[in-house]
């Protein structure tokens, strides 16, 4: 609850840090109306169309359906890669054996392109939920088992040794001495287990669906509508900076304020 | 009483003889120091003694009530600040968190921390105030026996006086007994009421040495002239290699 108030009361300052930030996006939007001027509509429409598009876009419903189903999937593929890439991950960390025997089957999860999931996928489950749903855990869950098995490889023996010397308690043993530094690997291996579940989510909806973002943007682009497409995009990345630079970024700072 | 007793206690790694047949008492209100060359089996010693390792051979009967552990890199907890650090092991004991961290601070001031240190991270701090958190961690716990593995060794002398006057207040006062493990035979000369040293290869006791005068009374004089004694007694000299001549 404390910590909660904690990052709660820096979230201004963290707020008024943003600006430099802003100052980029604006330079990028900048150099995309240049873009425009070269390239013409067709090909880049001018950052202004686009937003107004986006903006007509937000106002229709069917619209915020497509983005439902995309969020659903994203959020059940990524939740099954979080609870199971944790456990597992975890539990691999504290036996030498598991470690070494997982690691040439992360590397094959990690090394597989994710289109070849996606063709692997429809084959086997057709087309729908779960193609991309098993995509999406298939490209989330090596990134979080990794940084758990990290998590519990890393843990110094100097650190358990002085709780001992201590007489620490099983239950302070594990939230003062396990968990901060178990977390400290765990937490940005969600993160980026987050950004490549809304990457893959919306590649394989592209391919394997006839709804969701992925499905409207093929849409798009079957029918040349370059500026829908952009929306599109626009509406990802924003989601996408939304849930990092407001949600996550700022409890990460507040958990790792202890680092160097 | 409370006492630490250690007989016949012989200790291995895999094949290698880590520790021979170590005898010896520890009576309350005793600092005994174990004196030897690095890599000797002093930590070992130390370790089997506060039960943070498995005793194989022999036995180790602590009857002391409470004790604690100075570590000699701080080992601090990188997440916490520098009270919660303090504050850990009486939270452990089950000391509500207000009255720990009264009790933190109190001692925190007393090892010359200052009041802008309470908040920092282990990071920010240099190396000789990890060693006062460190110390103080172990003693806010009012430990009737300290372990102690060769805590002064990274500090800077002016500190390392600091942090053994407080200690010989504490020895004064009859309010500690303390194990200390060190190479240093000047800082076991000024601390100790008894030395015993230890001999690598495996570890085993060959010598042990007592003062009598109480360590208040021990000026640098005192300590300057038993050094001198000490280093040149044959089986020191063995035991550290001094007669290698360069």
């Amino acid at each position: 609850m404390k910590f909660i108030l904690k990052i709660l009361k820096d979230f201004p300052a963290y707020l008024w840090s943003g600006w430099g930030a802003i100052a980029s996006i604006f330079l990028f939007i900048a150099c995309w109306d240049v873009g425009n001027q070269i390239y013409g509509d067709l090909v880049l429409p001018a950052p202004l169309e686009t937003f107004k598009t986006l903006a007509l876009m937000l106002q229709d419903d069917s619209v915020w359906e497509q983005i439902d189903i995309t969020l659903y999937r994203a959020f059940m593929g990524f939740a099954i890669s979080l609870v199971f890439g944790s456990i597992l991950g975890l539990l691999a960390g504290f036996f030498a054996t598991a470690s070494m025997m997982s690691r040439p089957i992360v590397t094959i999860l990690v090394g597989m392109p994710p289109i070849a999931w996606i063709v692997l996928a429809m084959i086997w489950f057709g087309m729908g939920d779960e193609t991309v749903i098993f995509t999406v855990v298939v490209a989330s869950f090596p990134i979080i088992f990794v940084g758990a098995l990290q998590g519990t490889r890393t843990l110094e023996d100097n650190l358990k040794e002085m709780g001992e010397s201590f007489n620490l308690p099983w239950h302070m043993k594990f939230m003062d001495i396990y968990f901060p530094h178990i977390f400290s690997y765990v937490f940005p291996a969600w993160v980026s287990g987050l950004g490549m579940s809304w990457k893959i989510v919306v590649m394989a909806e592209l391919l394997a669906t006839s709804d969701g973002i992925g499905a409207s943007l093929a849409v798009a682009r079957s029918q040349l509508d370059t500026p829908t497409a952009l929306a599109l995009v626009v509406i990802m990345i924003g989601s996408l900076m939304f849930i990092e630079y407001i949600i996550l970024e700022p409890i990460k700072r507040e958990v790792e304020l202890w680092r160097d | 009483m409370e006492r630490l007793e250690v007989s016949k206690l012989n200790h291995h790694f895999g094949f290698t003889e880590i520790l021979r047949d170590i005898n010896f008492n520890l009576e309350k209100g005793q600092v005994l120091s174990v004196v030897g060359p690095s890599g000797g089996g002093k930590t070992t010693l130390l370790h089997l003694c506060a039960d943070l390792l498995d005793v194989e051979e022999g036995s180790v009967k602590n009857s002391f009530v409470t004790s604690s552990f100075a570590f000699q890199e701080g080992r601090l907890l990188p997440w916490k600040n520098v009270i919660d650090n303090i504050s850990l092991g009486l939270i452990a004991k089950g000391i509500k968190r207000k009255i720990a961290t009264q009790m933190s601070q109190d001692i925190a001031l007393k090892f010359g921390l200052e009041e802008d240190d309470f908040d920092k991270f282990p990071k920010d701090l240099s190396g000789g105030m990890k060693q006062r958190v460190s110390f103080a961690r172990a003693l806010v716990v009012k430990p009737s026996l300290l372990f102690l593995d060769e805590p002064f060794s990274a500090l800077d002398i002016g500190l390392k006086q600091e942090l053994q006057s407080i200690l010989i207040d504490m020895i004064d006062k009859k309010e500690i007994t303390i194990l200390f493990i060190t190479h240093d035979i000047m800082e076991a000369i000024r601390l100790s009421d008894k030395i015993l040293l230890l001999e690598a290869d495996p570890g085993h006791i060959v010598k042990e040495f007592d003062y009598i005068l109480p360590q208040k009374e021990r000026d640098d004089k005192f300590v300057y002239e038993e050094t001198a004694k000490i280093l040149q007694d044959e089986t020191v000299i063995n035991t550290f290699e001094l007669n290698i001549t360069l």
